[in-house]
């Protein structure tokens, strides 16, 4: 008996075969901004990261940005993904770089609607180094960094936000190092607006991103989002329900809590995940310091 | 106000660089301050305001070139300068602008190395890694300046090829030549041949962002245009879309080398001097072209039956006018070059065992003089040193 896999279900040769299923369901209420012919997409069964990308097109729609309007910038691992299923000017780069990529499109257009969509790996261990120079100079797009404590794509190894002592294929004893407190960076860096929810706080979640959505300046949203394959089967999370579940009954929502004092340990029960938005200032964006500067420059020289 | 009025200037290479970005519509660039490039940056921070430009000092060379590469997509003309240990950086996102295709210009002002090296002095030790630093397969353009007034004229030419050929094209300058004040003539607007990147002519739905025209280069829709195209470093299907399938990668790679080499008689630039008559030929490019010329008149006055040939485009390299010339009577071949000898593995390869070649290597930080090039002319004539041997 040939067992049919959920990946021929839905291919596209079979969605061509059966031109009735759009007919009689009608298109999903987020389909204008996904690459459908993408679909199904590579992540795992329990992972996060479909729920992330929902909330950021909810976030898209309830904004009523057009597609054409926005641009997604990822880098490498499976949140880097995310860019090839958003049906907009999408770019998968190099590993790490997406933020300064997206500065330079930012700074080329800026008119268009940015939002860096990566993981916790490239972000923050090989791209940690473009993050705080990013939000320093406050340029004016969003950071979504799916945080999974581990490098999920490449086998489950050790990453920069992976807990003291939890044990990957690179720490098969345990790690030895200190994770970052991912909100107290970006906030100690300068950014704007800094919030982190789990993929448990769906609504919570688009509110925020709706809000960095609109805001002038570099915004940072982390997610904290299961990854039962990679780093939770080793770490006793071995569904994402299970993920959820931890999610829901440690989660502390903390609105306006002190960035430096929302460290968390997810394999300690007793800890609480404090979620929130913690982060919502002013402050003048790069482009509107820059166009200050260069226009009392043009005053100088005395051009138009 | 805008590019600098037509008429003769005394300006040194790196202003000269700076001035034909901007001659060739460059309005972004991003870089990071390292000797002996920095001028380029400083140039284009004075300029920038008054033409509504965009520069950004970054981080490091790897934002650096991600940032242009960013405003490229953003529909800019975007240039980043840098030197070799910033250009090792580059290397990376060198090769993710080849893969996606993305015009725009890397400057590479040539100093001492290995490593830290001599920061301060010139040398030519990059060459081979603007053609083999960045991994994979990949077909590349590289221009090489030797005067003040070239860094002007071949700025300008880089943007035109990156721009036509959708690729990043390297301005390999050195030293010597970026720090060298000289005349440059900078003609009318009219008289300069300015070139933009194609763009789609059918509409968003039926636009396939990776499929080629004849020339292999495939029009770009800049981000913001409603063409919502995907750009991968992934091996990508026309439409632009992630694909492991062995066909696919077949034809992307074969394609973006095939784009340098079936267009390298529209590339491919260099000058001949004496060459006619000449029994042996010197090689030399940049900075050291300049000894060259002068080596020439020098064995010429003696008798010697010198010619000079300079490539202008490294990469791609003059291999069939080499051949050629190995093969129609030319004695031997002296490749002059700031290094332990790069160059003269081309020239050796595309001389294909026809004749003989010899390298004039140079290390220390300055250039040959005219008189060393000529005393190893002599030198081989006499049969007192072996052709190159690595």
């Amino acid at each position: 008996m040939s067992i049919r896999k959920s990946r021929d279900w839905f291919s596209p040769d079979y969605m061509a075969q059966k031109p009735g299923i759009e007919a009689t369901y009608g298109l999903h209420p987020l389909d204008e901004y996904l690459r459908k012919d993408r679909i199904p997409h590579i992540w795992c069964p329990g992972c996060g990261l479909g729920v992330i990308l929902n909330a950021y097109l909810r976030a898209l729609k309830d904004s009523e940005i057009a597609p054409e309007d926005t641009a997604v910038v990822s880098g490498i691992g499976c949140s880097g993904r995310a860019a090839g299923y958003v049906d907009v000017d999408s770019f998968h780069v190099t590993h790490g770089r997406a933020i300064p990529f997206a500065t330079g499109l930012k700074v080329g257009n800026r008119d268009l609607i940015t939002t860096v969509f990566s993981g916790d790996g490239d972000l923050f261990a090989i791209g940690g180094n473009h993050f705080i120079h990013a939000a320093r100079r406050n340029v004016d797009f969003n950071v979504i960094c799916v945080n999974n404590f581990n490098y999920g794509m490449t086998g489950g190894q050790a990453g920069p936000t992976t807990p003291s002592e939890a044990k990957t294929s690179t720490t098969p004893w345990g790690g030895f190092e200190q994770p970052f407190n991912l909100p107290a960076v970006a906030a100690g860096a300068g950014a704007v607006y800094v919030a982190r929810w789990t993929t448990y706080h769906v609504e919570q979640l688009i509110k925020s991103l709706t809000e960095a959505l609109k805001k002038k300046g570099f915004c940072f949203i982390e997610v904290l989002s299961p990854c039962p394959t990679g780093y939770g089967r080793k770490v006793g999370l071995k569904t994402g329900k299970k993920t959820m579940q931890h999610y829901k009954e440690n989660s502390e929502i903390k609105n306006g809590a002190d960035p430096s004092e929302v460290a968390l340990d997810p394999d300690d029960p007793e800890t609480s995940i404090i979620v929130g938005k913690f982060v919502d200032r002013e402050a003048p964006t790069f482009q509107d310091v820059r166009g200050k500067i260069f226009g009392e420059a043009r005053k100088e020289l005395e051009v138009e | 106000m805008s590019v600098m009025k037509e008429g003769t200037y005394f300006m040194d290479g790196n202003t000269a660089c700076a001035e034909g970005a901007i001659a060739a519509g460059c309005s972004f660039f991003a870089g990071y301050p390292i000797t002996p490039a920095s001028e380029i940056l400083e140039r284009i921070a004075q300029r920038f305001p008054e033409l509504h430009g965009s520069y950004l000092q970054m981080e490091d060379e790897l934002a650096s070139i991600a940032a242009i590469l960013g405003a490229s997509w953003a529909g800019r003309k975007a240039m980043t300068a840098t030197s070799g240990p910033g250009f090792s950086l580059m290397m990376e996102n060198y090769g993710l602008g080849l893969m996606t295709e993305t015009p725009c210009v890397i400057v590479n002002v040539m100093r001492g190395g290995p490593s830290t090296g001599l920061p301060t002095k010139v040398a030519q030790g990059d060459v081979n890694q603007t053609r083999w630093g960045t991994h994979g397969d990949v077909g590349v353009v590289v221009y090489a300046p030797s005067s003040p007034q070239e860094m002007f004229d071949m700025t300008i030419q880089a943007f035109n090829t990156a721009e036509k050929y959708r690729l990043p094209v390297i301005l390999l300058s050195d030293e010597m030549v970026a720090h060298m004040t000289e005349k440059v003539e900078i003609p009318s607007k009219e008289d300069m041949v300015i070139m933009d990147r194609k763009k789609p002519r059918v509409p968003p739905s039926e636009f396939m962002p990776y499929c080629p025209d004849e020339d292999l280069v495939p029009p770009m829709a800049n981000a913001g245009e409603g063409y919502s195209v995907h750009v991968t470093g992934l091996t990508h299907d026309e439409q632009g879309h992630p694909s492991v399938d062995e066909r696919t990668q077949n034809m992307l790679v074969t394609r973006l080398i095939d784009k340098i080499r079936k267009n390298a008689d529209d590339i491919l630039d260099y000058d001949e001097y004496k060459i006619e008559d000449a029994d042996m030929i010197i090689v030399a490019y940049g900075s050291v072209y300049r000894s060259a010329v002068e080596a020439v008149d020098m064995a010429r006055d003696k008798g010697y039956k010198v010619g000079l040939l300079r490539p202008k485009t490294i990469w791609p390299f003059p291999e069939d006018r080499i051949y050629d010339l190995a093969r129609k009577g030319t004695d031997a071949f002296l490749v002059a070059e700031i290094n332990f000898g790069q160059i003269v593995f081309e020239v050796e390869r595309c001389t294909a065992g026809a004749c003989r070649t010899y390298l004039a290597p140079k290390m220390g930080g300055s250039i040959h003089t005219p008189e060393e090039i000529f005393d190893r002319i002599v030198a081989i004539d006499k049969g007192e040193i072996p052709p190159f041997k690595e």
